[in-house]
């Protein structure tokens, strides 16, 4: 690959978060010392908001993808950060006649900044849609909807987990916008060095325990995928089966969660990245045991952070609740800012957000008696 | 003919119940012609492979039609209805 520039993280700014949730969207904006917070919204109340991100590159465009219990798929976009809403002209969908029908858009993410206008949109069932125009019309990326292998690797669209099977985790190499990585459930990682033209993937060191083979080309289930801004050639998951870390040019992924208690265990479904030092993570485990419960081990929510890159973890638990708390933290609920001393902030399935401005060390309930929340990004 | 729009689909026609359209032969023309007048609207109540979605009906003077294809000659009214249940 060409050789590769990192721009510019964008200074610090006031913490906005956007909040995703199974009734609409919500926006929660503090002061400069994120100790006060206004909670605004709803908006697209009724709507299942799968994701709602704002562009980094602008400042002022955010997108949500919604549906509703019987409204087809779609996206709407601002241009004002979140005042008015116009609903995208051709939301992603399959190409007539490939028998494939989206069902929702469940992953947004914006292009390389130096692309302003480009976004991708990962869906359910597993397909990659491509935006040129600040998300008002997307088009199928061909490389990877039409490859003849996609559905060896994923399996059919009946297949996967039971939301349904996702495309998730849509990353840009800042260094370069044809370097693409994404994340399937199932199907496992995969990356592309041509813009998305063609795929392979990038599982090597990962178990797949629900597989015979303990060691399968492709398969896995990452639950969330972070790429590192300022050290791309970093990237984490937390998966079905673990937590893992890579450093490319390196082709095996690192199992990390080894090191996690083994009364907690390395299963969760979110995990946020520190904006600047590559070595520090947070996740937020959950129950595997027996039935697959999916909730705070022992109802004791915690997060756990990593300063070292996955070789020990803490646990954070400080103002979270100490018994009887049983919450999910879904994939995509977990987000920091970019403030020096770094917040971190998630959404729970029970409607509450919790924030932390001191790096995870404490815990606040910012928000309560929200719906079910699927989505919480820094805006 | 006379289109009954629900409230989940109201926000394209601006808060309309009613939208009456020239004559057309089949569903999938009235509702392209619906689509032409109020964008994006058919697409949320007919997928990409021109199926009906799952949680919507739409009755031809009564009659359920679960077909794009279904004729609509000397039909008076097309009423779309969404399908909502659980929590």
């Amino acid at each position: 690959m060409a050789a590769r520039k990192t721009p510019p993280v964008a200074a610090p700014k006031r913490t906005s978060l956007l909040i995703a949730t199974r009734k609409g969207l919500w926006a929660l904006g503090s002061d400069a010392a994120r100790r006060s917070w206004k909670l605004t919204g709803p908006q697209f109340l009724g709507h299942i908001v799968h994701h709602a991100v704002a562009d980094p590159r602008d400042d002022r465009t955010m997108l949500a993808a919604a549906r509703t219990g019987h409204l087809g798929p779609t996206i709407f976009r601002s241009r004002d950060r979140g005042r008015t809403w116009k609903e995208a002209s051709q939301p992603p969908a399959f190409e007539a006649g490939s028998g494939r029908t989206v069902d929702h858009s469940f992953w947004l993410a914006a292009g390389h900044a130096s692309e302003p206008g480009v976004w991708y949109a990962g869906t359910s069932p597993q397909g990659l849609f491509r935006s040129t125009d600040g998300g008002a019309s997307w088009t199928g990326v061909k490389g990877f909807n039409e490859h003849p292998q996609r559905k060896t690797w994923c399996g059919g669209d009946q297949d996967g987990t039971p939301d349904g099977p996702k495309l998730h985790s849509v990353l840009v190499d800042p260094r370069d916008p044809k370097h693409l990585y994404i994340g399937m459930s199932s199907g496992g990682v995969f990356e592309s060095s041509d813009g998305g033209a063609d795929w392979a993937p990038l599982n090597k060191g990962v178990k797949a325990l629900f597989q015979p083979d303990p060691d399968p080309p492709f398969g896995h289930d990452p639950h969330c995928v972070r790429l590192h801004p300022r050290a791309p050639d970093r990237l984490y998951q937390q998966n079905h089966c673990g937590i893992y870390r890579i450093d490319r040019p390196a082709d095996r992924w690192t199992d990390i969660g080894a090191a996690m208690p083994k009364s907690v265990g390395p299963i969760g479904f979110p995990m946020v990245l520190h904006p600047r030092d590559p070595d520090t993570l947070w996740v937020f485990p959950m129950d595997d045991s027996d039935v697959w419960p999916r909730i705070s081990p022992g109802g004791k929510p915690a997060v756990y952070r990593s300063v070292n890159g996955g070789k020990t973890w803490q646990r954070q638990a400080t103002g979270l609740p100490k018994a009887q708390a049983w919450w999910t933290v879904k994939r995509q609920a977990m987000t920091a800012d970019q403030a020096p001393t770094v917040g971190v902030y998630f959404g729970t399935t029970s409607g509450e957000i919790w924030g932390s401005r001191d790096e995870g060390r404490s815990w606040k309930c910012l928000v309560r008696n929200l719906p079910h929340i699927y989505a919480v990004e820094a805006a | 003919m006379k289109v009954l729009i629900p409230g989940l689909l109201r926000s394209y026609t601006a808060g309309a119940d009613t939208v009456v359209l020239p004559a057309h032969p089949t569903l999938d023309a009235a509702l392209r012609d619906l689509n032409a007048r109020y964008p994006g609207l058919r697409f949320r109540v007919v997928d990409e492979q021109d199926a009906i979605r799952p949680h919507i009906k739409m009755f031809v003077d009564g009659e359920l039609a679960r077909r794009l294809d279904t004729p609509l000659a000397g039909s008076a009214e097309l009423m779309i209805v969404g399908a909502l249940s659980g929590g």
